[in-house]
């Protein structure tokens, strides 16, 4: 029987394939760069650890991609995550149960408000999960009995899983655990992307309807990835608000939003090391730019953006994979 | 004899103006192929989709093995064991056809695990096997978006069949496959049917098809029942075959 229109007309269908094979080397080289880059310049040890967390809540975002929604709001997740952090120091005092308090309560919040976005779908679920970050944005500059409104909130260097240390071991400390958690989180969303969980999330994207009829609930599949989505989100806030020790409302401002976006484009939605090449990319230029051109660092970020776009729509991950695809052509 | 499993009693839906369902009263029996058959809007798919819950009904009652069905959802319809395939092939486009049908095996009782692979031994063992049963084997591998019309709403069925419905509903199953293979494809979708023990309502244009395979027709008419009988009295009647078939022969 003859069964296909056309040969089978997926051009990134091969490299992808390859570059699933290769990730987890290519996730070890990323790895010791970060770590070789980190021992070089103190300085980048704190820009990578920031690129960790970011890419960590990046994977939220791919993970809403696959099933072909874009929250314009998932800053919130970083910024209740950061003031997990900064309101509960002074109590808690340590980084390690903090993360854990952040990753719970981000969860938290992302099933509250995800059991209402994620009824909508497209531009209305967009939209509204930036409605909300922004709502949340607002409380945080007005309250400011409670957050120190715009001048935020410092927060000190305190114990790890127990352990006093001094400012440079502490530092290296948050580096290892941000990397630590990237790695974890990285497989464990690879495994659930091909799981029939993970599958069905996919199926939102191209057919959702379909889904129902064979008996599946696709919003419960949205709400659960969702919540994982908020879950890594407060994980990336509370280790930024660990690296940069001050947390601001400007967290959850909508900029702060589109930067997620923007890294997820940046990177590829394609594999789960996408959203961290990404990031490490994003801080890079961004503080090159800055140092090099005060006044026109966003405008080098958006030409390079637009560039991405135009001309490697898989991202610096796509990039990589065609590089590799190539070759054995 | 037989019982009947599914029961749709007075059944009403009007769109605007438009009576898609005017009063349909239907017992489909246990075990049998019913075939429905007419022309165009007369509201055979509108029948399919009150069945497995897409639409309400404004009046009447649907109840499946005893039990009311009409209001439930799509979904907990599908539960009790109803399944269908469409007019228009529902796939997931990105997908192969081989995760097609092995995410319909998950969806029975496995969609839930978030850690093992879809195409875990069990789930893909059992869509290999459908899809050799429906001659779909070669396909396995290729994107349900680079599949031909006939291909695609085979898929479609066998995304059905993979639930394990005890009644299937399919929507125009021979439309788009090519005339040469229809009958070898009907055969085969009867075989696979009839081993696995699903009572089956399936809407056709092509009498031979009708003739063949269905135990019984319903003729289907501005959202009423014309007539009901088994093949060779329906298809033979003067009435039928001046307003439905001559209809059908120039479609
Ligand atoms: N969801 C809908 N909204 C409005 N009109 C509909 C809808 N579904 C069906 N109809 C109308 O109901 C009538 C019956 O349609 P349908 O059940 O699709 O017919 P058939 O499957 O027999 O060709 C047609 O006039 C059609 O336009
Ligand atoms: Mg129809």
């Amino acid at each position: 029987m003859s069964t296909t229109q056309d040969p089978p007309r997926d051009p990134m269908a091969r490299p992808a394939r390859l570059m699933k094979r290769y990730e987890p080397i290519l996730a070890i080289l990323l790895a010791a760069a970060m770590i070789t880059a980190a021992i070089l310049a103190p300085w980048l040890r704190f820009v990578l650890t920031i690129a960790l967390a970011k890419g960590i809540a990046v994977l939220g975002i791919l993970l809403l991609l696959r099933a072909g929604q874009v929250s314009f709001g998932h800053a919130i997740y970083i910024a209740f995550g950061a003031y997990v952090v900064a309101f509960l120091a002074p109590t808690v005092n340590d980084a390690a149960l903090l993360l854990a308090l952040a990753a719970v309560g981000a969860g938290l919040l992302g099933l509250v408000i995800g059991a209402f976005v994620t009824r909508y779908r497209q531009i209305f679920f967009g939209m509204l999960n930036l409605a909300m970050s922004m709502v949340f944005y607002s409380l945080l500059e007005k309250l400011y009995a409670i957050t120190k409104g715009s001048d935020g909130i410092r927060v000190e260097i305190m114990p790890i899983a127990g352990q006093a240390l001094d400012r440079v071991a502490y530092e290296w400390v948050i580096f290892g655990i941000a990397l630590g958690i990237a790695l974890v989180v990285a497989i464990l969303l690879r495994l659930y992307l091909s799981s029939p969980m993970g599958e069905a999330l996919a199926g939102i994207k191209t057919r959702e309807t379909r889904l129902e009829f064979m008996g599946v609930p696709a919003r419960g599949v949205l709400l659960s990835a969702y919540v994982m989505s908020a879950v890594v989100g407060g994980i990336g806030g509370a280790l930024i608000a660990l690296t940069s020790r001050h947390v601001t409302p400007q967290l959850a401002y909508w900029t702060s939003s589109g930067e997620l976006v923007f890294i997820a484009i940046l990177g590829g939605a394609g594999g789960v090391l996408g959203p961290f090449l990404g990031a490490a990319t994003y801080e890079l230029v961004r503080i090159y730019a800055a140092a090099s051109f005060a006044d026109a660092w966003q405008m080098i970020l958006g030409a390079v953006l637009l560039l991405v776009i135009l001309f490697a729509p898989g991202g610096l991950w796509g990039m990589a994979a065609r590089a590799i695809g190539g070759r054995g052509r | 004899m037989s019982e009947v499993l599914l029961q749709a009693s007075g059944l009403r839906l009007a769109f605007g103006g438009v009576k898609a369902a005017d009063g349909i009263d239907l017992g489909v029996m246990k075990g049998e192929f019913l075939a429905i058959i007419g022309p165009n809007g007369a509201g055979k798919t509108t029948f399919i989709n009150m069945t497995t819950g897409y639409l309400r009904p404004n009046a009447g009652t649907i109840t499946y093995d005893g039990r009311r069905i009409t209001g439930m959802s799509p979904r907990a319809i599908v539960k009790l064991g109803i399944a269908r395939s469409f007019q228009l092939p529902q796939l997931f486009v990105e997908h192969t056809v081989e995760q097609n049908i092995a995410l319909a095996v998950a969806s029975r009782d496995g969609i839930w695990s978030p850690l093992t692979p879809l195409l875990r031994p069990r789930f893909r063992d059992e869509a290999r096997d459908l899809l050799g049963r429906f001659g779909l084997s070669a396909i396995a591998d290729t994107r349900a978006d680079a599949l031909n019309e006939g291909a695609r709403k085979l898929a479609d069925i066998a995304m059905a069949v993979a639930l394990k419905p005890r009644l299937l509903l399919m929507d125009e199953p021979t439309s788009g496959v090519a005339a040469s293979e229809k009958m070898e494809v009907v055969e085969t979708l009867a075989r696979v049917l009839r081993d696995a023990a699903v009572t089956a309502v399936f809407v056709e244009h092509d009498m031979d098809v009708v003739e063949r395979f269905a135990d019984r027709v319903a003729v289907w008419s501005q959202g009423r029942i014309a007539a009901l009988g088994p093949p060779t009295e329906v298809l033979n009647d003067p009435a039928v075959q001046r307003d439905v078939i001559g209809i059908e022969r120039h479609a």
